[in-house]
């Protein structure tokens, strides 16, 4: 009975043609464009010895550069889950003229591409810039070529993820639960704190965990904006690229390593996350 | 669903939520989208009409936007098809059969959106460059990849890489193979099975990737920008365009070539609703069939 049930999986298996060749190029071409390349970088970084690796991705104003990075993509990513979990209430609850439109319009940080965003945050947040100028003239604070600049810039390009995650979260969310909670008796804040939100938090989390990873490694939009001053407004793609115009290969490799480390991190936690989430939405 | 309910009571327990709340929520994420979103958006093409029109169209008939113009359609023309194959050479494995080692297959794919675009820039001068693994025995031939047109194609396929795939993978996973195999043993062949079965039950998941593809493929700025070297009218795609000629103070003109990669951002969004429309009709008229 096995044995004719394995072998009946077999055949159904190798009853469609393709798969020797199919996942041979995926390999190759996996293994071409994406895995040698990133292993040159580490055999790079290994051939520099440690201690040379230690000094080149832990100088002072390395150092500064991670903090300005991880500092503000934090920042960035958790503005985003707030205002993103917002906005996927707003889009999937209720109902007002443009929401379609809207909808479609959360998507525009993934299509514009990074210059373009860049030039057009800079050119609005500068001192004479439409938003700049009155903020500056109101409070006395600048956002372009500071801190803040960098803020706008990541918050742009991490707007979707939240939005996107939570969306069909909230979406297959039964209204029946809400009802039976307010039913016996709970207020609607008892029911949004104490039922939704349990419901929400993995999807909320995961969108949070994509936006930082992507805010960490961004580049376009923020070179624009930031004033890129060393230890104050440099990110750590900027000083990659510094140390490669100033041809220190050594240098920019221990960086892109300790990037490229901290990215594959984050890369498990989030499929973790989004295994975790999706538990939850299957039950 | 059961249709014979008790008749609904008079007073449903609410799950509104009250309108001063709606109120707030709604202004909040209105006014969050319009700053955040719709002013840089209008920014764009206000600043690159702000001198009129002879100024906008004078940025096109210098010969170095007319090249970086050119130079992102051939990027994007070898880029695209590349990863179009690829991906649909790896749904076709991961989603058609088993094998060990498929859920890392699936992580490995998505690596490159994890990769800071500038790291996946510098991978491929360590290997090609000057002080890279291949760049002596390159440089002996002649060959030139990085501060070339190879180069800027290589980092072009590298950041847009899972796109293609990514989209189809779960689309092929939930239509199971049940319909190819019945089209195999029909005695169709390989090719026929999937061009006539699988191509055209995949093709709004495959018009999807393509297009965002295409979009990042054309707007890709820091991976470009360190493998390029930015030799006007030669290596320059029209993002490293745009930033050339905002860092001369030349705004209208950045934002004039900054105002086509808008408008391919435009038609990017309209073709990927039109498609999410679709799919969602596909999606709805399936649905009887695969449950009776």
């Amino acid at each position: 009975m096995t044995a004719t049930a394995s072998i009946q999986l077999w055949w159904k298996r190798r009853i469609l043609p393709g798969f020797g060749l199919t996942l041979g190029f995926t390999l190759l071409y996996l293994s071409l464009i994406v895995l040698i390349p990133l292993s040159a970088t580490f055999a790079k970084a290994s051939g520099l010895g440690w201690e040379a690796f230690f000094r080149a991705a832990s100088s002072p104003r390395v150092l500064a550069s991670y903090q300005v990075t991880f500092g503000i993509s934090l920042f960035a990513a958790a503005v985003n889950a707030v205002f993103g979990g917002v906005l996927a209430w707003a889009l999937v609850r209720y109902r007002f003229p443009g929401r379609k439109l809207l909808d479609a319009m959360v998507d525009l940080p993934f299509a514009l591409p990074t210059a373009v965003a860049g030039i057009a945050l800079a050119a609005i947040y500068s001192p004479n810039g439409c938003l700049g100028g009155p903020i500056l003239a109101l409070t006395g604070v600048r956002i372009a070529y500071t801190q803040l600049g960098i803020l706008v810039a990541l918050i742009f390009v991490g707007l979707p993820f939240v939005v996107r995650t939570v969306q069909p979260v909230l979406e297959d969310l039964d209204l029946e639960y809400e009802e039976a909670a307010a039913s016996l008796g709970a207020s609607r804040l008892q029911t949004i704190v104490r039922v939704v939100s349990p419901e929400l938090f993995p999807s909320l989390l995961t969108g949070f965990a994509l936006a930082f990873a992507r805010a960490a490694g961004e580049y376009g939009s923020v070179v624009f904006i930031a004033g890129n001053m060393p230890m104050k407004t440099e990110i750590v793609p900027l000083l990659i690229i510094t140390k490669l115009e100033q041809y220190d290969y050594r240098g920019a490799t221990a960086i892109a390593v300790v990037m490229l480390v901290i990215s594959f991190f984050l890369l498990l936690a989030i499929n973790g996350l989004q295994r975790w989430s999706n538990a939850g939405r299957a039950r | 669903m059961i249709e014979s309910r008790p008749a609904p009571p008079k007073r449903r327990p609410t799950v509104e939520d009250p309108w001063w709340i709606k109120t707030v929520l709604l202004a909040v994420a209105i006014s969050f989208l319009v700053i955040f979103l719709l002013v840089p958006l209008i920014t764009v093409f206000a600043s690159a009409f702000q001198k009129g029109l002879g100024a906008y169209f004078a940025t096109f008939s210098d010969p170095a936007a007319f090249a970086a113009i050119q130079l992102t359609l051939l990027v994007a023309g070898i880029a695209v098809p590349a990863n179009l194959i690829f991906g649909v050479s790896a749904a076709w494995a991961i989603a058609k059969f088993d094998f060990p080692g498929k859920s890392l297959l699936i992580t490995l794919i998505d690596l490159p959106f994890a990769v800071s675009p500038v790291v996946s820039g510098l991978i491929y001068v360590l290997v090609f460059g000057s002080q890279g693994w291949l760049g002596p025995a390159l440089h002996d031939y002649n060959i030139r990849i990085i501060f070339a047109v190879p180069g800027i194609v290589l980092a072009t396929i590298f950041v847009t890489f899972p796109f293609v795939a990514r989209e189809l993978i779960p689309i092929m996973q939930a239509q199971g193979s049940e319909e190819e195999q019945a089209a195999i043993s029909l005695g169709a062949s390989g090719w026929q099975t999937f061009w006539r079965v699988t191509l055209p039950s995949v093709r709004w998941g495959l018009i999807y990737g393509v297009i965002l593809c295409n979009a990042r493929a054309m707007g890709e700025f820091g991976a470009v920008s360190v493998v390029s070297g930015h030799i006007r009218g030669m290596t320059n795609t029209i993002p490293l365009h745009v930033e050339i000629l905002y860092n001369e103070y030349n705004f209208v003109g950045a934002f004039a070539m900054a105002s086509l990669l808008a408008c391919l951002a435009l038609v990017t969004l309209v073709i990927k609703s039109l498609v999410e429309w679709r799919m969602h009709v596909q999606e709805k008229s399936e649905e009887p069939v695969s449950s009776a």
